[in-house]
């Protein structure tokens, strides 16, 4: 299966082109979504298959390295091999990497862990200058967990949309985008040239468009989406820079190679920091790094399903992703190793702080949940700044599962609570909706990292990466991670509180009056709020598990000891880490540290408990902000949100869109053109300037003479026209006998 | 000097006809004259072939002899009809082609 | 570069057949509509045809070299030779010409535009077709410049004739600014013919012959060819004939004036100017690809400011030919690549934009941006085609327009030796900057037409969907986008060869 990964993303790809072109031919397109799921469902079990052979594959690569026996090609199966077998017989050849100094069928490592060399499989995509330029697909442990993930969401998020959007105007659009999405971000994943990256990159935006902008009859909703591609635009441009620099560096768009030259120094410093900095500019705007975050928020306005999928748990990482991916690049190039600040830690802590302190003022609960999105990202791209690559990726994972459950059991309270995301107009919803309830808990619980929820492991590493960093600590990445830690913790509690206990505050009645205008198929008015379907909370329960149980994947090594399985601990980091490349590069592990684990669960529970003790005992400081000016201001400045948007929006965009526009525009019509129609006009005056004066005066009158000449001689002549035969004899005569004269003088 | 005589003779008879073209009014004499012409050319031309001993001189003058007669005929016809339409011959009164 | 044997007719065979169509027209009545758009379909069907067999016959390996070369006296006199051929370079262009010509006539179908007359709005098609494929194969400098010159004449006319409000003004000016351009190229096609070491107009001897040529008159004479194809492409500040051109030009006039006419100005620069003056080439680079990057900026600038949007369309040609000219400007392989897809990706993408155009003014009988909206509630099929188009057009990664703007940016990085690097380093973020601004006004005209509700003044008009000629003329181009786009070699593999060889010239040139 590792070599056949290309099937992973071509079967929603296929169920995307059946949607579109038969979706509507069946039932009118109700049952649309058994296409979806069916071929996305296929898509999750290959994914779990590629993830389980990476595994033993890794397994059989670290047995190998104990029996000494450094020469066992693991890699035969999937390089030497001619498979020929491949779609349309494009030639899938085996990719050509085996120069055998840069690489052995496994390296090892400082800690002595063992990473198979990944499974390539490409094909010609195109040739230059003589060159072929390949694309494929890269499988390892990273994109193998980030298959896992992405199929495992969106699986569920396809399963809960039949449900959710049910009777939508446009339901054969929303699953064909759907799977769309699902294959072009499978595809992003499975990259193995950077070329290939962009594609996928720009593919998933391009679908993030469609699914923002799905109800684009409101102007709110088209604008958002259009505000979220143009976003991501700007930071592409950084994409497009930083992977050029990158090709021009290492001569190929080759993922392995470009890392594999790194990994053994053979590529100039200099080129790298441009390369990565230009690169952070891009995950800036698709992970919501600051200052590019401001579309996610706004991104919202898509279904929540969409919202679950792409913007929680898949699109939004990919620029998390894409560092991981490229991470010698960042690793090199900020010089991460002997540093104790760099660019890519200060975004990523920052943007955590940030977006937390702005989750605490938003009514909408998706908004909240939007900006605890981008503070979790920033957490990733922090990890993956102070070196704690692992503690990113594993982050990641825990992340898109108990997010997505939370975006989903917010759908879910939605859905019931009269098609509003307005956290005042909710409460009380406790008792109606207990499933929904407790898994919403549940994944708070991981996100506000409170032990033994899987949000704890990860962002457990995190902070010990920044404690310990690699050659140098990351303390200011170490203090940001402490306060976001408290304050998600306090944040979720807040939204907890609006939204399931005290008293319902909504209204049923009116429906639409939240911006999420799901075509209601349940057409009776419920008198109370109810608990979803199971379409909508099996779903639920499935990722509430996954908050529970995903930190069982990197489990650090004192823990497991305690239950004596000492082969579990650091899963994660002995299957997916790509040590064959940070391994030359000395990448250092930090060591388990229980006291920064107590710290970071003191902090995160005493976060919940300042919030729940103001909300439920309505202990501290209520009406602060009425009371002090400088509460009030700050609260202001968080719920205009820094005023970032309005920069963007009235100074830059409209600056671009009228003067700048406008001018060029005018230059061109008043300018240009005016010299066009001027050499025209002058030309054409010239020509009337000729035609008067030359024209008609000279050589027209030369004309005018010569006939009016020719008239007056005829005038005179007509006298000799007597009709008379004798006189024209005479003349003749006459003439002949001058002529005579003449030929008799000269000769 | 028996080319000479020819010659005068010739230009005699030319001048003849051209004042005849001229001066008379009567139609049918003007044709005569035309004829004294004609013929004081071929006698030219008989001088001249008899000058340059070639025969090219009589050949023409032959042509001349039936180019005349027919136009003698043509020119005949045409006075007739001028006659039968106009009932007089005199040129001065045929300006048809005034301009 | 022998004659490929008895295949050698194919290539006269598919650029006259058009011709041989329009002959027989012009001896049938006008009344006859039908047969005239038969007869007009099926000639150009059958050009199509040959250029299909050319396709199958057409040795891939070899895309480098000439082939199917027939080489028959011409004009004695002034040592011009009827020269055909193809190359891997010409190969692409020459289909998509062939290919855009019976689309346009099945489109044509029931749009022939007002003021009527099947016969000669055909017949002046066909004409077109023959100039447009003889461009494209010509190996002649005389040979190339008839071709190039009858293109103009039925573009002038149909204009002119079947034009909008302003076609007068409009058709004159394109008119005018072509006949400057081909005045000046002529001049410089004589100069090369006098100045070479051998008197000859043959293209593929010429890259030797003119090597003798003193350089400071090589840049004179380049400057020649550069006004000529340069105002064809269009460049700025030669561009201002484009948007009135398109506005007014007939739809099916925008469309061949987009997917074809644009091209033979860029197809000259890769063909004639930078092989035969490689020195000159490289000392006007850096200018070229000034102007190129100050098109694409400027041309999204003016699209951000369009109220039309057909001229919005227009203007997004002249940043789109920016790239292209941006690619060539590097002289590399690369950037000569890329201008190649991005002359045949634009000619798909914006003939595609320009149908559109042309079906939603039949429509609507506006194309005032502000007038229309919820175009995909009133006529869905449309608005999904005019949305798949703008994400085509504005270089989503995927579709053809993406390989024709990535790699030419790409090239930007490192140019070829001898031009100055930090220049086009500086072209090349100006150019990325680029895309976003297309991004921009693109989907702001998508979402100012095709979202939301319909206007209050279309509400209670009905809107005929996508009708069934227009299914047929646009599906070829619709599937040709996608498939170029997922598996560009498919392009890149035809030209490279072909590309290499003249990036080689040029590397020969500079670098010694």
């Amino acid at each position: 299966m590792l070599e056949n990964a290309y099937l992973v993303p071509l079967l929603p790809a296929i169920s995307f082109v059946v949607i579109l072109l038969f979706g509507k031919r069946v039932k009118g397109g109700s049952a649309v979504h058994w296409v979806g799921i069916t071929a996305v469902g296929v898509s999750f079990v290959l994914s779990l298959v590629i993830a389980v052979q990476w595994i033993s594959r890794t397994d059989d690569a670290a047995s190998a390295a104990d029996h000494g026996t450094e020469e066992v090609h693991v890699e035969d199966e999937g390089h030497s091999e001619e498979t020929d077998t491949h779609e349309e017989g494009l030639g899938f050849g085996s990719s050509d990497l085996g120069s055998g100094t840069l690489l052995g069928a496994a390296e090892e490592d400082d800690h002595g862990s063992v990473v198979a060399d990944p499974v390539i499989e490409q094909i010609t995509w195109l040739q230059i200058g003589g060159v072929e330029h390949k694309a494929g697909t890269y499988v390892d442990g990273l994109s193998a967990i980030l298959l896992v993930v992405v199929s495992t969401v969106a699986l569920l998020v396809h399963i809960y949309s039949s449900e959710y959007v049910r009777g939508d105007r446009r339901y054969v659009h929303y699953y064909a985008f759907l799977s769309l999405f699902t294959a072009s971000m499978l595809f992003f994943v499975l990259s193995s040239s950077i070329l290939q990256m962009i594609v996928g990159w720009e593919l998933v935006g391009v679908c993030s468009f469609a699914l923002i902008g799905h109800w684009w009859e409101d102007g709110a909703n088209s604008n958002a989406a259009l505000k979220a591609f143009l976003t991501n635009r700007v930071g592409d441009i950084g994409l497009l820079i930083g992977m050029v620099t990158l090709f021009f560096a290492t001569g190929t768009f080759d993922i392995f190679t470009i890392n594999d030259m790194i990994a053994h120094g053979l590529v100039r410093h200099f080129l790298l920091v441009v390369a990565a900095t230009c690169l952070v500019a891009a995950a800036m705007s698709k992970s919501g790094q600051f200052p590019l975050h401001t579309w996610l928020p706004d991104a919202m306005a898509g279904p929540t399903p969409v919202s679950a999928l792409i913007h929680a748990a898949t699109m939004v990482v990919a620029g998390v992703y894409m560092i991981a991916r490229l991470y010698p690049v960042f690793y090199e190039g900020f010089a991460i190793k002997t540093s104790s600040i760099n660019l890519l830690a200060l975004v990523g802590g920052f943007t955590a702080l940030m977006a937390a302190a702005l989750a605490f003022v938003q009514w909408d609960i998706k908004k909240v949940l939007a900006y605890s999105t981008v503070s979790q990202l920033g957490y990733m791209v922090m990890a993956l700044g102070v070196g704690a690559w692992t503690a990113a990726v594993f982050h990641l994972f825990t992340h898109a599962l108990f997010k997505a459950g939370l975006f989903l059991g917010a759908g879910s309270v939605s859905h019931s609570a009269g098609h509003t995301f307005d956290i005042r107009e909710m409460g009380g919803l406790k008792k109606h909706m207990p499933t929904t309830y407790r898994t919403f808990v549940i994944c708070s619980l991981a996100l506000a990292g409170i032990f033994p929820f899987a949000g704890f492991w990860s962002k457990d590493e995190i902070l010990l990466g920044s404690l310990e960093g690699q050659q140098n600590g990351y303390p200011l990445m170490l203090i940001f991670g402490c306060a976001v830690a408290a304050m998600t913790a306090a944040y979720m509690t807040r939204v907890i509180w609006y939204t399931f206990h005290g008293e319902f505050r909504g209204e049923l009645h009116h429906h639409g009056g939240g911006h999420d205008p799901v075509e209601t198929h349940t057409e009776e008015h419920h008198a109370e709020p109810h608990e979803s379907p199971k379409a909508i909370t099996i779903p639920l329960i499935i990722l509430a598990a996954g908050a529970v149980l995903a930190g069982l994947a990197n489990l650090p090594g004192p823990v497991v000891e305690v239950f004596g399985a000492d082969g579990f601990a650091h899963r994660l980091q002995t299957y997916a880490e790509p040590s064959n490349f940070l391994g030359p590069l000395g990448i250092i592990h930090p060591d388990p540290s229980l006291v920064m684990a107590l710290v970071g669960l003191a902090l995160a529970v005493g976060g919940a408990v300042v919030t729940y003790l103001f909300f439920w005992k309505n202990m501290g400081p209520h009406g602060l902000t009425e009371r002090n000016v400088l509460a009030r201001k700050g609260r202001t400045l968080l719920e205009n949100k820094y005023y970032l948007d309005h920069l963007y929006e009235n100074v830059i965009v409209a600056f671009v869109k009228w003067p700048l526009a406008k001018a060029a525009y005018w230059f061109n019509q008043n300018v240009l053109d005016k010299i066009v129609d001027t050499a025209g006009e002058s030309a054409r005056d010239g020509g009337q300037w000729v035609y008067t004066h030359i024209d008609q005066a000279v050589v027209d009158g030369a004309v005018n003479g010569a006939g009016t000449a020719a008239g007056a001689s005829g005038e005179g002549l007509r006298v000799i026209q007597s009709g008379k035969v004798q006189g024209y004899g005479a003349l003749l005569f006459g003439a002949t006998a001058v002529l005579a004269i003449i030929f008799m003088i000269v000769i | 000097m028996l080319v000479n005589q020819f010659l005068l003779l010739g230009a005699f008879l030319f001048c003849t006809g051209v004042y005849g073209v001229l001066a008379r009014r009567n139609a049918v004499m003007v044709l005569m004259s035309i004829e004294l012409m004609l013929n004081a050319v071929n006698i030219n031309l008989l001088t001249f072939g008899y000058l340059h001993n070639a025969v090219s001189g009589q050949v023409f003058a032959l042509f001349i002899i039936a180019v005349a007669a027919a136009e003698v005929a043509v020119g005949l016809a045409i006075i007739l009809l001028i006659y039968r339409n106009r009932a007089s011959i005199n040129v001065d009164e045929l300006d048809l082609m005034r301009g | 570069m022998e004659a490929t044997g008895s295949n050698a007719w194919l290539i006269s065979l598919a650029v006259f057949l058009p011709l041989l169509g329009a002959l027989v027209m012009m001896a049938i009545p006008k009344e006859e509509e039908d047969l005239h758009k038969l007869i007009a379909l099926a000639s150009s069907l059958a050009a199509l045809i040959a250029g299909v067999f050319i396709l199958a016959r057409f040795d891939y390996d070899n895309a480098g070299t000439l082939q199917f070369v027939v080489d028959k006296s011409w004009i004695d006199v002034i040592n011009s030779r009827y020269i055909i051929a193809l190359d891997g370079l010409s190969l692409p262009m020459f289909m998509l010409s062939l290919v855009v010509v019976p689309l346009c006539i099945i489109y044509s179908w029931d749009h022939i535009p007002e003021p009527g007359n099947a016969k000669a709005f055909l017949i002046l098609l066909l004409v077109l077709a023959t100039g447009m494929n003889g461009t494209f194969v010509a190996h002649d400098l005389i040979l190339f410049f008839v071709f190039f010159e009858v293109v103009l004449l039925p573009m002038y006319f149909l204009i002119g004739v079947w034009g909008g409000p302003e076609r007068k003004y409009a058709s004159l000016k394109f008119f005018l600014f072509t006949l400057f351009g081909s005045a000046l190229m002529i001049l410089s096609f004589l100069a090369l013919f006098f100045l070479s070491d051998v008197q000859t107009f043959d293209m593929r001897i010429l890259p030797e012959a003119a090597a003798g040529i003193h350089s400071t008159t090589a840049i004179w004479i380049f400057g020649g060819m550069f006004m000529g194809f340069g105002i064809k492409v269009p460049m700025f500040p030669f561009h201002t004939w484009l948007p009135d051109a398109h506005t007014q030009a007939p739809t099916v006039g925008s469309v061949i004036l987009a997917a074809v006419l644009l091209k033979l100005g860029t197809y000259g620069f890769i063909r004639i100017a930078i092989p035969i003056l490689p020195e000159a080439a490289a000392e006007w680079a850096p200018w070229i690809g000034l102007l190129a990057v100050i098109g694409i900026i400027y041309g999204a600038l003016g699209c951000l400011a369009q109220t039309d949007m057909k001229r919005l369309i227009a203007f997004s040609s002249v940043a789109h030919m920016g790239y292209v000219m941006l690619g060539i400007s590097t002289l590399t392989d690369f950037g000569m690549n890329a201008a190649v897809f991005g002359m045949v990706a634009h000619g798909l993408i914006t003939g595609m934009l320009f149908f559109i155009a042309g079906s939603v003014k039949e429509r609507y009988h506006t194309l005032e941006i502000s007038r229309l909206g919820g175009l995909l509630v009133s006529a869905p099929r449309l608005g999904w085609i005019l949305g798949f188009a703008s994400m085509a057009s504005l270089g989503l990664p995927g579709l053809a327009g993406f390989w024709g703007e990535f790699p030419a940016i790409l090239a930007a990085y490192q140019p070829a030796d001898g031009l100055p690097v930090e220049t086009f380093r500086t072209y090349m973020v100006i150019a990325a900057l680029g895309t976003v601004l297309a991004a921009g006004y693109l989907l702001w005209m998508y979402q100012r037409t095709s979202f939301g509700e319909p206007s209050e003044e279309w509400a209670d008009t009905e809107i005929d969907d996508v009708g069934t000629f227009e299914w047929i003329a646009w599906t070829p181009f619709l599937l040709a986008i996608v498939v170029f786009g997922v598996y560009p070699n498919l392009l890149f593999s035809v030209t490279d060869d072909a590309v290499v060889n003249i990036a080689d010239i040029v590397a020969k040139s500079t670098g010694g």
